[in-house]
């Protein structure tokens, strides 16, 4: 595709110029197919700007993890309880006379804790499950499709509170019966690609000079099919944070001590009618930058690594 | 569809008879003495071995009896089937206007394929997912019924006639939900066909675009819309949890949020089995239909 290639080379000097790297840069943007979906990406502005919004996130969270950002968030100050909105709380303190602005921080850090952990669990078992059956075949893909068939035709919305009322409730819970539950379509889509590519040319070329399946598997087929690994990660953080604001509501979620948005909308519950909106209008917003965010991302990043959108 | 069953009813049991620690102490309470978890054992059939009690729970299922529960000590039947008229008068009006509002607007959306139109649209319904549903029940709620007394903010009445007029908001909110998710599949599997090769034979032998939409693509593009809706039928029955159990509906997710918050394993695991039930066979209906509608599928 010389004319795809010889574009995003002319992107590439335009923006990063100057600097020997650039040179790489630009070899390598002729001949790779993951430097063509980088420059591709680069001209969607809406991907780049969600891009950035989630690492603003990242960086808020990890501050507030650390304890820079609003360290006393979980501390009880009872004088000030439902405070009403003013420069020292912006959107109030809550029952417990917590700032509410501060929970909300916190709440990056579960929620995006809760999304990485869930997210990479549910990609790993989906990764290696699919490449498993579709690459071996025969009992193990049998199995393995067995396997979640049986997963997928329990609802999740049974499956995941089963799952964390057995754990216990808890941080940890939440993100494995998340993760253990949302492996399917990962699963059954690195399936699907395993069973294309593994008769194809340079699989056969890999085998011929002495590959054996490991090095077939992980060195030649899974990074031809990585591309939908990225885009399964994204939904399922996604997947993740959403169910985890539910759970957190129904009383299976993340322990009480610990800051969620899901359970400030459990308290915004008995609040809203006295009116007072701090925690509802705080979790939401919070919650709707980071999943919108990454909802446009996801789609910026499919389109960017999918051929097929290339020529539309 | 056997060997799936098998599956389901082995992973349900396992969840709660091994990983779930002893069902009789969870129910007992923390306080309970020796004496009286013993007791509740013995009672509930739990001191046999773990096999006697999976075969059992085989048996329940194939007869569908499927016991009392521990918790109100009322038949489970009789449980789901008094859940399931309340569920599906508020699931069904919600779940079919939904479908039809949805591929009308994505019908819109891929008309104005590469506008703003559809970029608008596909926008829109990103930022109503990116919500929790959760706020959505809240805020109408606190909208519609406490603030303007529209609707009545909850309650429920047994008799068919009497019941509807608690059933308008959850229907508002169910249909609200159900926007972002059907629009965006209903316009992915449209916009599929309208880059198909008799699209384009169509318009070249001179057919206006509008008798394209009609005849050609809206006709093709039903085979995979049917599958989906097929699919997501099982909806019907779980698809309301949340907001049964916020307005106090005794449907079957009301029954089943109380279940889990009673530590109620018999019911718990009856509607695991049921939905898993209705989710194979409506599974099977799709694949089944496919081969109906399109006769290039064989089914295998």
């Amino acid at each position: 595709m010389p004319t795809a290639s010889s574009s995003s080379a002319d992107v590439s000097t335009s923006i990063v110029a100057e600097t020997e790297q650039s040179d790489r840069h630009q070899r390598r943007a002729r001949n790779s197919l993951w430097w063509d979906a980088f420059f591709r990406f680069k001209r969607n502005k809406v991907g780049v700007i969600s891009f950035f919004v989630i690492m603003l996130y990242i960086a808020v969270g990890i501050l507030a993890a650390v304890g820079v950002l609003y360290p006393n968030a979980q501390v009880p100050n009872q004088v000030e309880a439902y405070t009403s909105m003013s420069w020292a709380h912006p959107f109030g303190s809550d029952i417990f006379g917590r700032d509410i602005l501060g929970r909300a921080v916190h709440g990056i850090t579960t929620a995006i804790s809760i999304g990485l952990l869930a997210s990479t669990l549910s990609l790993v078992i989906g990764l290696v499950l699919g490449a498993v059956s579709g690459y071996f075949g025969g009992k193990v893909d049998g199995f393995v499709v067995w396997l979640y068939t049986t997963v997928d035709s329990i609802p999740y919305i049974l499956l995941i509170p089963s799952l964390t009322f057995v754990l216990g409730r808890g941080l940890i819970n939440v993100f494995i019966a998340v993760g253990l539950t949302s492996w399917v379509t990962t699963a059954r889509l690195v399936r699907g690609e395993f069973l294309k590519h593994k008769n194809r040319d340079y699989v056969m070329a890999a085998h011929a000079i002495g590959a054996g399946n490991n090095r077939k598997i992980f060195g030649h087929i899974l990074p031809n099919v990585a591309h939908l690994a990225f885009v399964q990660f994204g939904l399922g953080f996604v997947a993740a944070i959403k169910i985890e604001v539910i759970l957190s509501y129904l009383g299976l979620g993340v322990d009480p001590s610990q800051p969620s948005w899901g359970l400030m909308i459990d308290d915004a519950k008995n609040e809203i009618a006295r009116p007072y909106w701090g925690n509802l209008t705080a979790a939401t917003l919070f919650m709707f930058g980071l999943i919108l965010s990454f909802n446009l991302f996801n789609d910026a990043l499919r389109e960017a690594l999918d051929p097929k959108m290339k020529n539309k | 569809m056997i060997p799936i069953l098998i599956g389901v009813t082995l992973l349900t049991f396992m969840l709660f008879n091994i990983f779930g620690g002893d069902p009789a102490q969870r129910f007992a309470g923390k306080h309970a003495t020796v004496e009286q978890v013993q007791t509740i054992r013995a009672e509930l059939g739990l001191d046999r071995s773990l096999p006697e009690q999976y075969l059992f729970f085989v048996k329940q299922i194939a007869t569908a009896d499927y016991g009392r529960s521990w918790a109100s000590k009322q038949l489970i039947s009789t449980m789901i089937g008094d859940g399931l008229g309340a569920t599906l008068s508020l699931t069904v009006p919600a779940f079919f206007s939904s479908i039809v509002f949805c591929i009308g607007l994505a019908l819109f959306a891929v008309w104005g394929r590469g506008t703003i139109l559809d970029k608008g649209t596909v926008v829109t319904c990103l930022a109503l997912l990116s919500i929790s549903s959760l706020v959505y029940i809240l805020a109408l709620q606190y909208l519609l019924a406490f603030r303007t007394g529209i609707f009545p903010i909850s309650g429920w009445d047994p008799s068919w006639i009497g019941r509807w007029q608690y059933l308008y908001l959850p229907w508002i909110i169910l249909f609200v939900l159900s926007l972002g998710p059907n629009i965006l599949i209903y316009r992915t599997v449209i916009m599929d066909e309208v880059f198909q090769d008799y699209v384009r034979t169509a318009r070249a032998k001179g057919m206006s675009e509008q008798k394209v939409f009609a005849k050609h693509v809206l006709k093709n593009a039903m085979i995979p819309i049917i599958t989906v809706i097929v699919i997501e039928m099982p909806f019907l029955i779980t698809g309301s949890v949340l907001i049964e159990n916020f307005f106090g509906i005794p449907g079957l997710g009301g029954t089943l949020i109380k279940a889990l918050n009673d530590s109620d394993f018999p019911t718990i695991k009856a509607f695991t089995v049921i939905s898993a039930l209705t989710y194979m066979v409506f599974n099977l209906l799709a694949d089944v239909l496919y081969s109906v509608v399109d006769p290039r599928v064989k089914l295998g």
